[in-house]
């Protein structure tokens, strides 16, 4: 029985021996189950069966030859589903080409399932626990419908824990099924109960063992049947740390393997090879497996720590596309975004052209313009176009050294063009940005990244010394719009005639017509995102069609430029002092405000990231990617849902590995001061009895004029004013998910995979969000505690449905960016947060969120909008700054043309 | 000879020599140029619905045109006479209202079988004839979606299909049939539901109900409709123990030839292979003729990949004539052991080494 088995260590990787598909090994797929897969399960609750049908999809195409299918779950029929899965999927030949297991603890699931399978299926599982009588009527039902059939060491008694009590099981119900009712004995497995170890209980130290030694039994005396097990258990007390999980189950099946284990259900893409665990770990498994010390599980305690990071991930993958031609394969490794046989591709096909760059111009370009081709039709998304880009990148890196020597030979190279990136001093946000460079290289434009915060000098410099033909600046926070202004007006004195081109969340075409094009006579174009960076820099390239678009830009902006004065002149404001009057109307008389459990700072060195996942909002993440819809329905979409999937699962998994090997710190910090409202400003004071004032806040006000806002609001009105007499509190917090993330985006930018580098902070940045949301929750409900009992699910949190809000600074309803410095300076924010403001006050980590809290029920979001020049100048006042000064920070806000010499300030 | 007489001779019949099967009968009957009045009889003159076409009603309404295919086939040279119940389910009948009948036409059709196969057993005692029940697929598939929209939907389950092939079943036992032959098999998991039906029947009575199961490809991949292999298929009905597993129908015996060569390496049991004299012309006529069937017939005879040999859409008692003589004299397909193993299926085979 065991003669075929020589090669034990490599049994569990798939083996595929002929076109006829034979195992000595079998994987079980285990992500279609509900009670093991939290992610299907959720699928399957939210009926969401097309994406339940990519599980099982990626399960064979990740080398699952069976596929266990369980519906157990509480508030499931899981009758219901069990058969609409199973119908599901024999539609579709790429799952259905493999046998599934039918797996559920109810035997009415079971025959459902039975009823519905074409093929021969296994059932998971029967056992004798109610007795001989329904093991046999079921078992003769199992015979009937033609499955095999998994019986479980489970008697009368319980569930067997020594191996000779589950030898015994197993031999009594072979005794029956093979003489009683001739169930042929080759479709019978047995699971013999794996358990975890390494439990603190001493009875359970033998368990490991009881199963090896079960299964030698089981494989010696009972012919023809076979042993199966779910490996996860075995690993049970180490959950939270796949390192030493991933270990222990390798370890556990390269031994149960031997002793005859002819299957398991197993995650087949997270195994290493026995030989490859580090000598320490195997030992100390060992011991714990074979119970060979009475310290074995202390010992592995000791040392699991350190292995909590050296996951897996290899997968087994149809490789059938590598017998292609090179070029084709060139082609469909950029199509699909596969990076591993690039390099040896490339240099397949490298000897048989004349000129290294020939490899580039020919098979590279066109499996790229397959790329932009189904990227233009719409078939492929940015996330793909980002991952066939990283498979670009490394086939170039590759053959850069080579083409170096080629042109020492011979002449230079022919590009698109050549651009240079920048994100803007003081700003630190590039995502975006990033995205542009690698649709911009992916179509043959040379791209120069100078990265973030670029002084304008280093900017210019680069594009001289360059000879760029276009310059792209980035940018997200507000003060960065004024950067760019002042850039363009910077072209201009230096009488230069390169287009710029502006992108980010803040840059607008009105922004950019309005007061960036104005500083400049070459062209300046406002790119809305980054699938248009293409075409305008092709058009601005294009010696034919230059001039057209440039001509046509410049009368798009100019009509632009006419709408905006003319909506400007037809909003007249109020002025400020009849805005205060029509300030919130708040009743303080009788009102309480709650006080804050601890006054002062409380700082979260380390904030459990495993904490946050449940609270990530994922819309954004979609949204960086350029993928639109809202979360989760866009994962079902039929036009972008394919691609959304993908990014989903791909941040999932790397999320998995961010939080599993701690990749990303998170901290916190969080300070309430007694505070009162004094016109438009909010004094904090040192304690209690507000003597001492600690720091003042200045808040901006509405100056709307409308019938329907009937209010003018600024920040200030919800805070107490001081001549009421009642004590109030202000909030303050900062947050930032990023710390230790630029290592790990220079190691995946040296691996050309841009992909991820920009996925890691995109989930960083989901992560600080998450984190903001759960401290304010956290606010609400204890350090604040005016709602301790406040009960809300994900959802309704981020609809906002809850007392109290905290605006940041530079966003609508606080839009100066500065008071973040009094923020950052109450909170000590560097040094509790390890959180930095640069000199536009974004802050570092860019991964990072920071605000006011507010308690009053009446306080809510707003967006204080275009003000007049009488609040610059009182709020100018109030801040020690000139009116210069002020309209600068407030650019963005100013209802009015400030006067000129505004611009030679900054 | 009794029942179980009848059973001994043919396993033994079956290790000896190639049996013969007989050929089409709805394609037949049809061609006979039969009317509506024919097709009703006396017993259904009232019937609300047009019965022409039904060639199973036959069985009731017009036994001796019956009678004459039987003895033409079993002239021929056929060993196994099949029932004229091809579509003698509640689930098919239904579309000529008569799925209340179908106990009847069932027992009727092996009644008239057993009838004749006695007959011609009694003039020639050393060639004794059997009768095979036939239970055709249904027109209604329980494992393929039916609409693109909702693709979890099925024409039918699992368990009322079941009870239908399990009256019918019933009927041909009743009327005398040796062998229960689930043919043209389209769909695995109806063929399975009529496994499950014979099963439960053969635990109410305690009978012998040998079976035949027999596979048809409805494309030229060698797929059938549940997307299944000749192998996966094999292995999703071998729980069964059939007498022979079969192929039939399909394309012609030309693009059957490579299901028999897969299906005669896997199968441990006997084979049984019963094509189409092609596929029917723009003028509904079959092109291959009983001389082109019974040399690709005999070719599979040589190169002893057979056991049970006939017709099926299209051929005629001239074919099985023809295809008796190349069988004639020729030694079975010996059963091949395979090693004991796990066989699991999905629409591929898997085999589990161990």
């Amino acid at each position: 029985m065991t003669g075929e088995r020589t090669d034990v260590t490599s049994d569990y990787e798939t083996v595929e021996a002929t076109s006829q598909r034979t195992a000595s090994f079998i994987n079980i797929g285990e992500r279609t189950n509900v009670t093991g897969s939290a992610r299907f399960r959720k699928l399957i609750a939210a009926d969401d069966y097309e994406a339940a049908v990519e599980v099982a999809r990626q399960q064979v195409q990740n080398g699952a030859q069976i596929l266990d299918i369980n519906m157990d779950e509480g508030l499931l029929d899981s009758e219901a589903a069990m058969i609409r899965f199973l119908r599901l999927i024999q539609a579709e030949p790429d799952i259905s080409r493999v046998p599934v297991m039918l797996d559920s603890s109810k035997w009415s699931v079971i025959e459902a399932g039975l009823k519905n399978v074409s093929g021969k299926a296994i059932v998971n599982s029967i056992s004798m626990k109610e007795g001989e009588a329904p093991f046999l009527a079921q078992a003769l039902k199992v015979k009937r419908y033609g499955a095999a059939v998994v019986v479980m060491a489970f008697d009368e008694e319980g569930q067997a824990e020594t191996a000779e009590r589950k030898f015994a099981i197993c031999e009594r119900a072979y005794r029956l099924l093979v003489d009683k009712i001739d169930f042929p004995p080759e479709d019978i497995i047995f699971d013999p109960n794996i358990f975890a170890v390494a439990t603190g209980i001493q009875e359970h130290n033998e368990y490991g063992l009881a199963f090896i030694e079960a299964t030698r039994l089981i494989k010696d005396r009972l012919p023809y049947t076979h042993v199966s097990g779910g490996v996860s258990n075995f690993s049970f007390s180490f959950r939270g740390n796949n390192g030493v999980r991933e270990a222990m189950h390798a370890v556990f099946l390269y031994h149960a393997i031997r002793a005859g284990l002819d299957m398991a259900i197993v995650n087949a893409g997270a195994l290493p090879i026995y030989e490859e665990i580090p000598k320490v770990l195997l030992e100390r498994v060992e011991d714990v497996l074979f119970n060979r010390r009475t310290d074995a599980t202390d010992r592995l305690l000791e040392v699991a720590q350190e292995y909590s990071g050296t996951t897996s991930t290899g997968l087994v993958q149809d490789l059938s596309w590598r017998e292609l031609p090179p070029a084709e394969r060139v082609t469909h490794a950029l199509v699909n975004g596969i990076d591993e046989y690039i390099v040896a591709d490339v240099e397949e096909i490298r000897p048989t052209l004349d000129h290294p760059l020939e490899v580039i111009e020919g098979p590279l370009m066109s499996g790229m313009s397959v790329v932009g081709d189904l990227f233009g039709a719409g078939k492929m998304f940015l996330p793909q176009v980002v991952k066939s880009a990283r498979v670009m990148k490394k086939a170039v890196a590759h053959l850069i050294p080579f083409i170096e020597a080629a042109k020492a030979r011979d002449g230079a190279s022919s590009k698109n063009g050549k651009v240079v990136l920048a994100t803007v001093k003081g700003d630190v946000h590039d995502i975006g940005k990033n995205i542009v460079g690698v649709v911009l290289q992916c179509n043959n434009y040379d791209v120069i990244d100078l990265g973030v915060m670029v002084p304008m000098q280093k900017i210019l410099e680069t594009a001289r010394t360059e000879q760029a033909d276009l310059i792209g600046l980035s940018g997200l926070i507000t003060p960065s719009l004024d950067e760019m202004v002042q850039f363009a007006a910077e072209m201009q004195r230096r009488e230069l005639d390169i287009p710029l081109l502006i992108g980010g969340a803040t840059t607008s075409l009105m922004h950019t017509a309005v007061r960036i094009a104005p500083q400049y006579d070459g062209p300046v174009i406002y790119v809305q995102d980054a699938s248009r960076a293409v075409g305008v820099a092709s058009n601005l390239l294009s010696p034919t069609a230059h001039d057209d678009f440039v001509t046509k830009t410049r009368a798009d902006y100019a009509v632009a430029r006419e709408r905006h004065l003319g909506r400007r002149n037809n909003v007249a404001r109020f002025p400020i002092e009849k805005a205060r009057a029509r300030g919130a109307a708040i009743d303080w008389a009788g009102y309480e405000p709650p006080r804050p459990a601890a006054l002062g700072l409380t700082v979260f060195e380390n904030y459990p990231l495993d904490e946050l996942v449940d609270r990530i909002d994922w819309k954004p993440l979609f949204q960086a990617w350029e993928l639109s819809g809202s979360f989760p329905q866009i994962l079902s979409d039929p036009v972008v849902g394919e691609s959304a999937r993908g990014v989903y699962e791909d941040a999932r998994k790397l999320l998995h590995r961010i939080i599993e090997e701690r990749w990303l710190r998170a901290r916190a910090v969080v300070g309430f001061w007694p505070a009162n409202a004094n016109g438009d400003d909010i004094e904090l004071f040192t304690d209690d009895t507000r003597d001492e004032l600690l720091a003042t806040v200045h808040s901006l006000r509405q100056q709307t004029n409308s019938e329907r806002d009937r209010e003018n609001l600024a920040l200030a009105d919800f805070i107490a004013p001081r001549d009421s007499g009642i004590p109030d509190y202000l909030g303050g917090f900062a947050v930032t998910a990023g710390i230790g993330i630029d290592e790990h985006v220079a190691r995946f930018e040296a691996d050309h995979d841009d992909y991820h580098a920009i996925m890691i902070k995109a989930l960083a940045d989901r992560l600080a969000e998450a984190l903001a949301e759960r401290m304010h929750e956290r606010v609400r409900r204890e350090l604040w505690g005016y709602a301790p009992d406040e009960s809300l699910d994900n959802e309704a949190l981020i609809a906002e449905r809850y007392r109290g809000i905290r605006p940041a600074p530079g966003y609508p309803a606080c839009p100066d960016h500065t008071e973040k410095r009094t923020l950052f300076d109450l909170l000590e924010a560097e040094r509790n947060a390890g959180m930095e403001l640069t000199e536009s006050f974004a802050m570092t980590p860019g991964a990072a969120v920071s605000g006011w809290y507010f308690s009053h029920p009446n306080a809510r979001y707003f967006g204080v909008g275009r003000i007049e020049r009488d609040q610059i100048e009182d709020y100018a006042a109030r801040k020690g700054w000139t009116v210069t000064e002020a309209e600068r920070w407030l650019a963005a806000n100013l209802n009015y043309e400030p006067q000129r010499e505004a611009r030679d300030a900054g | 000879m009794d029942r179980a007489e009848r059973l001994q001779a043919l396993h033994e019949a079956l290790r000896q020599r190639i049996l013969v099967i007989d050929g089409s009968w709805g394609a037949l009957l049809q061609s006979k140029g039969l009317e509506e009045p024919d097709y009703r009889g006396e017993r259904f003159a009232d019937h609300p619905l047009s019965l022409k076409n039904d060639v199973d009603v036959l069985n009731i309404t017009n036994q001796d045109i019956v009678r004459e295919v039987h003895d033409a086939y079993f002239d021929a040279g056929a060993d196994i006479g099949t029932t004229n119940t091809f579509t003698s389910t509640s689930v098919t009948q239904e579309d000529f209202g008569l799925q209340g009948d179908c106990y009847e036409l069932n027992l009727a059709g092996a009644r008239l079988a057993r009838e004749r196969a006695d007959a011609w057993t009694e003039r020639n005692p050393d060639k004794p004839r059997w009768v095979a029940g036939s239970m055709g697929p249904t027109n209604k598939t329980s494992s393929v979606a039916i609409e693109v929209s909702n693709p979890a939907i099925r024409a039918i389950d699992f368990d009322p299909l079941k009870d239908a092939y399990l009256e019918a079943a019933r009927g041909l036992v009743d009327g005398g049939a040796d062998i229960l032959l689930i043919e043209t098999v389209y769909d695995t998991l109806n063929a399975k539901a009529a496994v499950v039906a014979v099963e439960e029947l053969r635990a109410e009575t305690g009978l012998e109900l040998p079976i035949i199961v027999s596979w048809t490809a409805t494309d030229l991949s060698g797929r059938n409709l549940s997307g299944q292999t000749v192998e996966a298929f094999w292995n999703s009905v071998r729980h069964a123990h059939p007498l022979a597993i079969g192929l039939n129908c399909a394309f012609g015996a030309e693009e059957l030839r490579p299901s028999v060569v897969e299906l005669s390496r896997v199968a441990d049991a006997p084979i049984a292979a019963y094509p189409n004299a092609g596929l029917p012309n723009d003028l509904g006529e079959f092109d291959e003729t009983p001389e082109i069937t019974a040399r690709h017939i005999g070719e599979w005879v040589e190169s002893g990949l057979v056991n049970i040999v006939g017709g099926c859409c299209g051929t005629t008692p001239e074919h099985i004539r023809q295809i008796a003589a190349a069988a004639s004299g020729h030694a079975p397909r010996p059963i091949p052991t395979r090693e004991r193993r796990m066989r699991l299926a999905g629409i591929d085979p898997f085999e589990v080494v161990s």
